[in-house]
């Protein structure tokens, strides 16, 4: 069966502002990043779906020492979705001096940004945009 | 499956190093094939770990390169990537082939040359380890992933940051004490706490003397059945067990306090062995950073869950501790040459075993172990040696 939720099909979509995953029509959990089959149950029978975008944060760090290509302090967070699944992306519009402790748990909402790439990243990327909830 | 034992050892000095990838792992290599009373012609096959070559020199297919290096330019020669895992996965592939009976004596080990790239590149080649597509353009870095893994730590258990910081420092403390007595270590000076909480910030909560070093290095390990063993050397060291297991992108391991990869490879090991954890009288695990330690121990069983800090603290895993971990310094003060770690920490727990070791010596040291963590907690290797 053809991959379906493709990341240049997910990336394409995320800059149009809709975030997709993957709905398992089997036992109906949620795929977020996209994979070949469920991550519960290993089916392929999953429907692309919008995804909400709300969730929590579960962990965090500032990232002050970055890769070749990136400029810091900036935050990166990881964040449980309302349908389940940990997603990684950037906490944004926070002062990163200002990322402690009491940022797991908070309620976000996902946006993206796009990433220029680099010569050993295939082109131009999308990362995740967590906002904070008011 | 027949018996399997390493008959000889060598290693280079870790940390900055003018020779080339492929001249440091021949120096490392002919040491133990010098060691286990053997010729290069007798070696028929070489399993290298090497990661970031390519990077690094410009470097592919470096397996055969070395084989040629020390005149066995037509066997079988291949690399084997996992990451920071790399040579503990070469080694257990060694390991299971000659046990296999298709080979009777593979030399198995790895290298790597990371301070050429400076600390810019490194980060990002490191960072490669991460999912390229899913998590790479968040800008993660490998200490990035650990210092989450710190703050899901600190707020899992209820252990003030603050308070599992000082534990973490304690980490760093010990191995660079044991580092002293490591000649072959890259930084051979104590340490304090107060010094580690004073460092540079590199990813919260995670400072400078937290993480492990960019390191140039080669280790490396000649495997033989056990009969042929016994004709080489008055001390072989046999293999008692051994494990693999994996754990896809950070974001689909979840809580990963608990590192699944670990659980799985750590329990096949044992369960190979015949034994448990606390049958463990040594252990070289992938402190990479503190907090990657305490993961370690706890996920290897020497801990309970949420214990493993409090121990740490405790001075359970220093040199007279519980569960001696990292004699030879780990990771931390030892270096780290990523390509080249499992082999240098089968080369401690080796030299452990046959009571070579001066004044970091374990007394008595029967039964030894080593852990290899390779990406995102994507790959831990797991081996048990025995007397
Ligand atoms: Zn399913």
């Amino acid at each position: 069966m053809e991959y379906k939720l493709t990341y240049e099909k997910y990336k394409e979509a995320l800059i149009g502002g809709k975030f997709l995953g993957l709905k398992c029509n089997k036992c109906g959990a949620y795929t977020v990043p996209p994979k070949k089959v469920c991550l519960e149950c290993t089916s392929e029978d999953m429907d692309i779906v919008e995804i909400s975008g709300k969730g929590e944060i579960r962990t965090f760090t500032v990232i002050r020492v970055p890769p070749e290509g990136f400029e810091g302090p900036y935050i990166v967070g990881m964040v449980e979705l309302d349908e389940g699944p940990w997603v990684m992306g950037n906490i944004v519009d926070l002062d990163p001096d200002k990322a402690g402790m009491d940022l797991i748990g908070k309620k976000v909402t996902t946006g993206h940004k796009v990433v220029k790439g680099d010569k050993f990243s295939a082109g131009d990327g999308v990362a995740l945009a967590f906002r904070l909830q008011d | 499956m027949r018996e399997v034992a390493v008959v000889g050892v060598g290693m280079t000095n870790f940390g900055i190093s003018e020779k080339t990838q492929i001249e440091m792992f021949s120096e490392a290599a002919m040491e133990a094939i010098t060691e286990s009373n053997i010729e290069p012609r007798d070696i028929q096959a070489l399993f290298l770990g090497n990661v970031l070559g390519d990077f690094e020199e410009g470097q592919m297919n470096m397996a055969p390169m070395c084989a040629a290096d020390i005149g066995i330019p037509n066997i079988p020669a291949t690399r084997f990537e996992g990451a920071c895992a790399s040579a503990t996965v070469a080694l257990r592939d060694a390991y299971m082939w000659v046990a296999s009976g298709f080979y009777d004596m593979v030399l198995a080990g790895g290298t790597e040359k990371a301070m050429v790239m400076g600390t810019p590149m490194a980060t990002r080649t490191f960072a490669m380890g991460s999912d390229s597509r899913y998590e790479s353009f968040a800008g993660i870095t490998f200490p990035g992933a650990f210092g989450m893994a710190a703050h899901l730590y600190s707020k899992k258990y209820g252990i003030p940051l603050e308070k599992l910081k000082e534990q973490m420092a304690i980490v760093s403390v010990k191995n660079h004490k044991n580092g002293v007595l490591n000649p072959k270590a890259q930084f051979r000076k104590e340490i304090t706490v107060e010094k580690v909480l004073s460092g540079i910030v590199i990813a919260d909560p995670l400072q400078l003397l937290d993480c492990c070093p960019f390191s140039d290095g080669a280790a490396a390990l000649v495997f033989a059945s056990a009969d042929k063993a016994k004709d080489l050397t008055k001390k072989p060291i046999y293999i008692a067990g051994t494990g693999q297991g994996s754990a896809g992108p950070l974001y689909t391991q979840k809580d990963f306090t608990v590192v699944k990869s670990r659980e799985v490879s750590s329990k096949r090991a044992y369960k190979q062995a015949g034994i448990g954890p606390k049958d463990i009288d040594v252990c070289e695990l992938h402190d990479c950073f503190t907090i990657a330690e305490i993961l370690a121990i706890e996920a290897m069983g020497f801990f309970e869950y949420g214990k493993g800090s409090q121990a740490s603290e405790d001075g359970e895993t220093a040199l007279d501790g519980k569960i001696p971990i990292n004699p030879s310094g780990g990771l931390k003060a030892k270096g780290h040459p990523i390509g080249a770690t499992g082999a240098a920490q089968a080369y401690e727990i080796v030299k452990q075993l046959r009571e070579e070791c001066g004044e970091r010596q374990v007394k008595g040291a029967k039964i030894g172990m080593t852990d290899t963590l390779g990406g995102d907690l994507a790959t831990v290797c797991n081996i048990i040696f025995r007397r």
